[in-house]
């Protein structure tokens, strides 16, 4: 299935990836032509199979509540880029 | 014999009989490593004194008696794994910067075992690659032919061990990123059962196929390393609670008995006929040695590619989400607003395959498609669950050619992603069904390694490493080594 | 009345009360300093996974159960992905297709003791994200992630609610319920709950549902109530205006009254949700079931109807006594100890009430014990004081003056109940004022009945109140009457 440029710019911007019109072109052919091998799922006969999400049937394992001390911001913080008062910080969000 | 011509095996018997001290080992690689990867471009971080003293004390705990599995014996970790305090970058512009604070387990369990970091070795970015070109760090080269690709994604750790800058080193596979490097670079790689070795600081690409295993000169190498490797995880939810194999106590069992399937599909018109014969001269050895080869079928595995470039993509797109320039990793200068700082950051942190991969992904689970692409991949993956599931009712191992092609050449594949992703047409099957899987050396192909495929029943890692083993007892193809760096 | 009916459901963010966060080990306490309480799990660093919190799925049971909803044996995370500073992992793990909880309902009672039942949809588990703070950050927003990865159940109803209030007494019993059965703290300060409220207006004897707006993270039931009203109002004008319903986000806020538009909502955000990879399906055995069930508590509801059948209780009093736990309790020790379930409520539900609304405190600081209470109400029956005392003494023993009998008797109000004292104060009184003695012989029927008073007053102040009032009654009709 081809995928047309503006397409490509609304899945870049879910994706919060930077595409100018310039690069969508481009990347529509690209992307068309790797959508085109994925099309030939279409010809398999799965409408009475069941998804397989894990290879293996077993089922989630539960932890017991207990709380451990996290400990990490002095360690994690300093990764950050930006930070203040133990805060990470990102420009201004207005909703 | 110069010391790395020596398999791992063979350097934990000089260290267990005191012919050398850890020390000296990691130091004689450290040397080569210096001296040659220059050229090869296989680590991406090398953590002299860390190793250095990680050996001290390997040393030391080896005169008190305290000898782990691993004891002394040094080792490269893929750039995948987060080691603490030590750059993982995972061949990205994005974490460049980033120092782990935590170690994975797969790390602390090898190092708990007495394993010696050298570093972290290059790979394509995010592990999303079959041939290495996508690393930030650039491209690795292949030992055997140093304009032509090593395979990917962990190319880097593959063309370590094959050039003999580490004895042995840890890779990940989630649709043939150990196997395939393994077979490009003549070395021997395992990926295990889905669920045996911990995730737990194994950055994600795609959760429900990736898995850590073993590269190195042999089964048996393999099967040690695979040994400390193993077991459960309760920081993974996906990590299987069962009780550990023995890797090596079967390792020499004869093949008398044992029942060898040649999937028709592994072998179409379009194959090369020289890798298609070697595939089958390997059948005839395993002959030669008592087991009996049938043919079986695994019809949906054709469909394997086009479900894996839909699972491996969404999973992807949705791991790849928390790299956002917030907390850790690349952020974009002076961004104007949060939009912006996502974007670029983004954008200038991540390579082309990454990003198409992810947008890619991004569609397939987007508004409308998630019936067609998501849900209908999970179920052809099913198709192929199923098929394997038949298939070994007739055989205990099934064998084909790892990679339908020889190492290519650096940049031939560039242009089109497709023909890159065709290069895992045999491994990926096996990444969706969960299944065991090994790649050996089986042959060369002008002056080039090609290799043959193991898959094995899940949790018959103890199995295929038998057959592994026993095949590389009767043949050399695993001892060739190419010229450079005098790995001969 | 309106020619409109309104239309509301809701959804409602219940905090679970478990010690550790639901797919981490991290504490899930309040008002903690920033990341301290954020583990790698929660601060998604690369490789980092999340594992299941067992007491967060049998909190969610537990719930399920009280609401009287299936609880679906198989139940499935998923991912819903969009990008925000306080979403570390660029998504959210929650349920969609395979909720844990099934459909239930939650029966309500209005003021006016009318009673309603609020279909719920569904509840499912999931986690709670960061905070975004954007004051003392110089144009700047500080993220702080301690409240990433705290368990939530998210309560969604179906629109069955047809005003504020009967919203607000969903949300009341709503949060008696969780706070009953210890899945929630309730402290609404902190956030242990939040609503989301859907609202839309259509014209009476209208089938099809308006365009709904969602006003999302409101934190009491006060804010709510306005919201409502304000949206419906607000969407009314519209409509009467010949205007549309355009569906979107607001926000309202409580302190200036004022509603709007999230802004920055382009187009509806597409969540991609798929199945978590990295979690496995939930599967929960009978043996569970069972046992979760019977470690629930009596619940509001069914207490209420206990306190109608076994005490007698009109509706309205057995509401309030049985809406929370530490006054039910208090209710039920104080008709056992003194045996008298309408005296006991009376008490509860008046003056200790208003001292308790007074002095901003809460059933669990009453300083009038439930011993104490009973005592009171016995020395009443006893006809030991009169209710007047009673009252006096109540105060006393608020105060920490002890015990009702220790004040009664420290203070001498023991009731002058002996008929032959009482009568000599009678006659004395009537002595001492024979000028009003006499204007009431002579009074008519309506006139009288306003002097008696007058004589009640002298006695109370001749006995200082201790006199029994039925008696001084008796006596002095009698004497009046001549």
């Amino acid at each position: 299935m081809a995928i047309d440029q503006d397409t490509v710019l609304k899945v870049a911007h879910l994706a919060r990836l930077h595409v100018s019109s310039e690069q969508s072109a481009a990347l529509a052919g690209r992307l068309s032509d790797i959508l085109n091998m994925v099309d030939e799922l279409a010809s398999a006969d799965v409408d009475q199979i069941a998804p397989l999400a894990h290879p293996l049937d077993v089922s989630q394992p539960l932890r017991a509540d207990v709380a451990e001390p996290a400990d990490l911001r002095d360690r994690v913080l300093p990764l950050a880029a930006a930070s203040e008062g133990g805060c990470f910080l990102v420009p201004r969000v207005i909703e | 014999m110069s010391l790395h011509q020596h398999t791992l095996t063979e350097l934990k018997a000089l260290l267990d009989g005191g012919d050398i001290s850890s020390r000296e080992l990691t130091d004689y690689f450290l040397a080569r490593i210096e001296r040659f990867d220059g050229e090869l471009n296989s680590f991406v971080t090398v953590t002299a004194e860390q190793a250095r003293s990680e050996a001290d004390t390997a040393d030391a705990l080896r005169s008190k008696g305290e000898i782990g599995l691993l004891n002394g014996l040094p080792i490269a970790h893929k750039d995948i794994f987060c080691t603490r305090g030590v750059r993982t970058s995972c061949g990205s512009r994005m974490l460049d910067n980033f120092i782990s604070p935590y170690d994975a387990t797969v790390v602390e369990k090898m190092r708990s075992a007495g394993a010696v970091m050298l570093g972290k070795t290059n790979m394509d970015e995010f592990a999303m690659g079959s041939s290495n070109e996508t690393s930030f760090y650039g491209p690795v080269k292949n030992p055997w032919d140093l304009s032509r690709v090593p395979g990917g994604s962990s190319g880097g750790s593959a063309a370590a061990v094959a050039a003999r800058l580490a004895p042995a080193a840890t890779g990940t596979d989630t649709g043939g990123s150990i196997r395939q490097p393994a077979a490009l670079t003549g070395i021997t790689g395992l990926k295990p059962t889905y669920g045996t070795v911990s995730r737990w600081g194994m950055i994600a690409f795609a959760s429900s196929l990736d898995q850590a295993g073993p590269m190195a000169q042999s089964a048996a190498d393999c099967a040690l390393l695979l040994q400390s490797m193993v077991g459960h995880d309760d920081k993974d939810s996906t990590s299987l609670n069962r009780p550990t194999d023995n890797y090596l106590a079967d390792l020499d069992k004869p093949l008398a008995g044992l029942t060898v399937g040649l999937p028709e599909e592994f072998f179409p018109a379009s194959l090369d006929g020289r890798i298609a014969e070697l595939t089958r001269e390997t059948a005839r050895e395993l002959e030669r040695q008592g087991a009996r080869v049938v043919s079986v079928s695994l019809p949906s595995v054709k469909l394997s590619v086009p479900a894996y470039y839909v699972i491996a993509p969404a999973e992807a797109s949705s791991n790849l989400s928390r790299f956002d320039g917030v907390r850790y990793g690349y952020r974009c200068q002076d961004p104007v607003d949060l939009m912006d700082l996502y974007k670029r950051s983004r954008s200038e942190g991540f390579g082309d395959e990454v990003q198409r991969r992810i947008l890619v992904g991004t569609y397939a689970l987007s508004h409308g498609y998630y019936d067609a692409y998501y849900l209908r991949a999970q179920k052809v993956r099913r198709l192929i669950s199923d098929d394997f599931a038949r298939a070994f009712e007739k055989a205990d191992v099934i064998l084909g050619p790892t990679s339908p092609e020889v190492a290519f050449p650096l940049g031939a594949k560039k242009d089109d992603p497709v023909t890159m992703y065709m290069a895992d047409v045999f491994t990926i099957a096996v990444n969706l069904a969960g299944l065991p899987a090994l790649s050996m050396p089986a042959g060369m192909i002008d002056g080039l390694p090609a290799g043959v495929q193991l898959v094995g029943n899940y949790f018959r890692e103890d199995q295929i490493l038998n057959v592994a083993n026993r095949y590389q007892q009767a043949t050399d193809w695993h001892r060739q080594a190419p010229a450079f760096g005098g790995a001969q | 009345m309106s020619a409109w009916e309104t239309v509301i459901g809701l959804e409602i963010h219940v905090q679970l009360a478990t010690r550790s966060k639901i797919f981490s080990a991290a504490s899930t306490a309040f008002g903690a300093e920033p990341n301290s309480q954020a583990s790698l799990v929660d601060l998604a660093l690369p490789g980092t996974l999340p594992v299941l919190n067992r007491e967060a799925v049998n909190m969610a049971v537990k719930f399920g159960l009280a609401v009287g909803a299936g609880i679906n044996r198989r139940s499935v995370f998923e991912r819903k992905n969009y990008f925000y500073p306080d979403l570390p992992k660029g998504y959210q793990t929650t349920q969609l297709a395979e909720p844990i909880v099934g459909a239930g309902s939650m029966e309500v009672v209005l003021d006016d003791g009318s009673r309603k039942t609020v279909r719920i949809h569904h509840a499912h588990l999931e986690e709670d994200a960061g905070k975004s703070l954007h004051e003392d950050f110089h144009g700047m927003t500080g993220i702080d992630l301690n409240r990433a990865g705290t368990p939530l159940i998210e309560v969604v109803t179906e629109p069955d609610m047809r005003s504020a209030e009967e919203a607000v007494a969903f949300a009341r019993a709503l949060h008696s319920l969780v706070s009953a059965i210890g899945i929630c703290d309730g402290d609404m300060s902190q956030g242990s709950l939040r609503f989301d409220v859907n609202v839309s207006v259509r014209r009476k004897g209208e089938e099809k549902l308006g365009t709904r707006t969602e006003t999302k993270n409101l934190n009491s039931f006060r804010f709510m109530e306005m919201a409502i009203r304000k949206e419906v109002e607000r969407q009314i004008d519209i409509l009467e205006d010949g205007g549309s319903i355009t569906q979107e986000t607001r926000l309202f806020n409580g302190d200036t009254g004022v509603s709007r538009a999230m802004r920055s909502k382009e187009d509806a955000n597409d969540y991609r949700y798929f199945p978590c990879p990295d979690l496995l399906p939930v599967m929960l055995s009978e043996e569970q079931i069972i046992e979760l069930e019977s470690s629930l508590p009596e619940l509001p509801a069914q207490r209420l109807v206990r306190f109608v059948e076994q005490f007698g209780l009109s509706d309205y009093d057995a509401r309030t006594l049985s809406s929370d736990l530490a006054t039910s309790d208090y209710f039920e020790a104080v008709v056992q100890l003194s045996g008298d379930a309408k005296l006991a409520a009376n008490w509860i539900m008046g003056e200790l009430a208003a001292k308790l609304n007074a002095e901003e405190r809460t059933m669990s600081t009453c300083p009038v014990s439930a011993d104490h209470l009973a005592g009171l109400i016995d020395r009443l029956k006893d006809n030991t004081i009169s209710s007047k005392i009673a009252k006096q003494v109540f105060e006393a023993c608020w105060n920490g003056e002890g015990s009702p009998d220790q004040i009664i008797e420290a203070r001498g109000l023991k009731q002058v109940s002996d008929s032959g004292a009482l009568r000599k104060m009678v006659d004395q009184i009537i002595a001492d004022n024979a000028a009003q003695t006499e204007a009431y012989r002579a009074a008519d029927e309506a006139k009288r009945k306003k002097m008696f008073g007058f004589f009640v007053g002298q006695a109370m102040k001749a006995s200082q109140g201790k006199a029994n009032p039925q008696q001084i009654n008796e006596l002095l009709r009698k004497a009046l009457e001549g």
